[in-house]
């Protein structure tokens, strides 16, 4: 019993964030594209291919930040056997990959027209390309053994030690000449912000919404893998008695 | 109580000296991973003439000269310069005083044969208004600064600074 005390809490905590959440990332969408696809005005140099950048940017973020998350979470399920914390990390993987794709895409779609070619192995886009096949590979070993704490241990290791690409990928552009440009958003770095503020509106609201796609999506994952473990368990249950 | 402290401790020294490895492995390779050389990083090192490799920096003003399908531009960092010559089409982005990554050989009369011509761009985003207003204020230095980021590199631009 004592070990559904958490999820049991957790369910209670999720049911109360998910409408405010799911408010957030409505609200923050449609201010978002908006500003992205209309009232934005085009870039001095690159005028209306500009607009990829809400799209690519924030993407970017989403695979560095849902990495973190996901490592943080595997650390926590590997040394406190959180269960929730295993769902968690479970649950983030997918969310985390198809985030770093979009933004391998659109960097290859804002490419080709901007610097004349879709691709280059540079150290920022070589270390990104990295960031999705973590991904993959933590969602095929997370799933690869019939045990699933077998697998849920062998891919916290996998995410954990994975975690050293992330500050390869954000520092990848001061380290070394790369095609890449230096980071925009640069807060604690010398740049500091180098966007003009009519297009940080949509460049933030685009974050702000990804960031409760991903909450949203993280809680409704989380409570449906808790169900399919009380069905497993009842399950079991009812062939063993 | 003392296995999660174990657990602990084992996670934290491990990241500890995965941490390690990394910086020492990237530290070792280091030169391996730039993508391109600056025209000052080409006074340092020895490049065997016919050997290929990407030259990087600015396009000097006033430097692009177009004869047909050919054009010669000079590429510098601030410190140094090299000649360029490339035949085919330039990317949109291709100006002068804009980033650019060239891939080519390094002709014995110390003139770049390029084979393709990437441009680079800042990190500066802003509307023609403020492009144009800051430019007729006098504050364009930043944007140089931006420009001087696209070159940063083994301490080209930052010799221009002081």
């Amino acid at each position: 019993m004592h070990r559904y005390a958490n999820p049991t809490r957790f369910l209670r905590i999720a049911n109360a964030v998910l409408p405010w959440s799911t408010g957030v990332m409505v609200l923050a969408f449609a201010v978002g594209l908006s500003y992205a696809l209309v009232f934005s005005p085009p870039d001095y140099q690159q005028s209306e291919t500009v607009r990829i950048m809400y799209v690519h940017v924030p993407s970017a973020w989403m695979g560095l930040f849902v990495y973190t998350c996901m490592a943080i979470a595997s650390g926590v399920a590997l040394i406190w056997r959180h269960p929730v914390a295993d769902l968690a990390a479970r649950c983030s993987a997918p969310v985390g990959a198809v985030f770093t794709f979009i933004c391998l895409v659109s960097g290859a779609l804002w490419g080709k027209p901007m610097w004349g070619t879709w691709w280059v192995w540079d150290a920022r886009l070589t270390s990104m390309l990295v960031l999705l096949f973590l991904y993959l590979g933590y969602m095929a070993l997370a799933g690869a053994f019939d045990d699933r704490q077998r697998g849920a241990k062998a891919a916290a290791v996998l995410a954990l030690v994975g975690w050293v690409n992330i500050p390869i990928i954000k520092f990848s552009v001061d380290w070394w000449n790369t095609l890449h440009q230096p980071a925009s958003v640069n807060p604690v770095g010398e740049s500091g912000i180098a966007i003009d503020g009519s297009m940080l509106i949509p460049l933030f609201a685009m974050a702000i919404a990804f960031k409760a796609y991903y909450v949203t999506t993280l809680l409704l994952g989380i409570r449906r893998e808790i169900a399919a473990a009380k069905v497993r368990s009842l399950r079991l249950a009812e062939v063993q008695g | 109580m003392t296995r999660k402290k174990r657990r602990l401790y084992f996670v934290g020294l491990g990241m500890l000296a995965l941490g390690g490895a990394t910086a020492l492995v990237l530290t070792a390779i280091g030169d391996n991973l730039l993508y391109f050389y600056s025209p000052t990083d080409l006074t340092e090192r020895e490049v065997a003439p016919g050997q290929r490799f990407r030259l990087g920096g600015l396009v000097e003003e006033g430097s692009v000269e177009k004869d047909g399908e050919t054009v010669r531009f000079v590429v510098t960092d601030l410190v140094h310069t090299i000649p360029v010559t490339f035949t085919g089409i330039l990317p949109d982005l291709f100006r002068e005083g804009q980033g650019v990554v060239t891939e080519g050989q390094l002709g014995p009369d110390g003139l770049f044969t390029a084979a393709s011509v990437l441009a680079k761009h800042d990190e500066n985003y802003m509307p023609p208004e403020v492009a144009d207003s800051l430019k007729e204020s006098g504050y364009w230095e930043e944007g140089l600064e931006g420009a001087e980021a696209a070159v940063r590199s083994t301490g080209g631009a930052e010799q221009t600074s002081h």
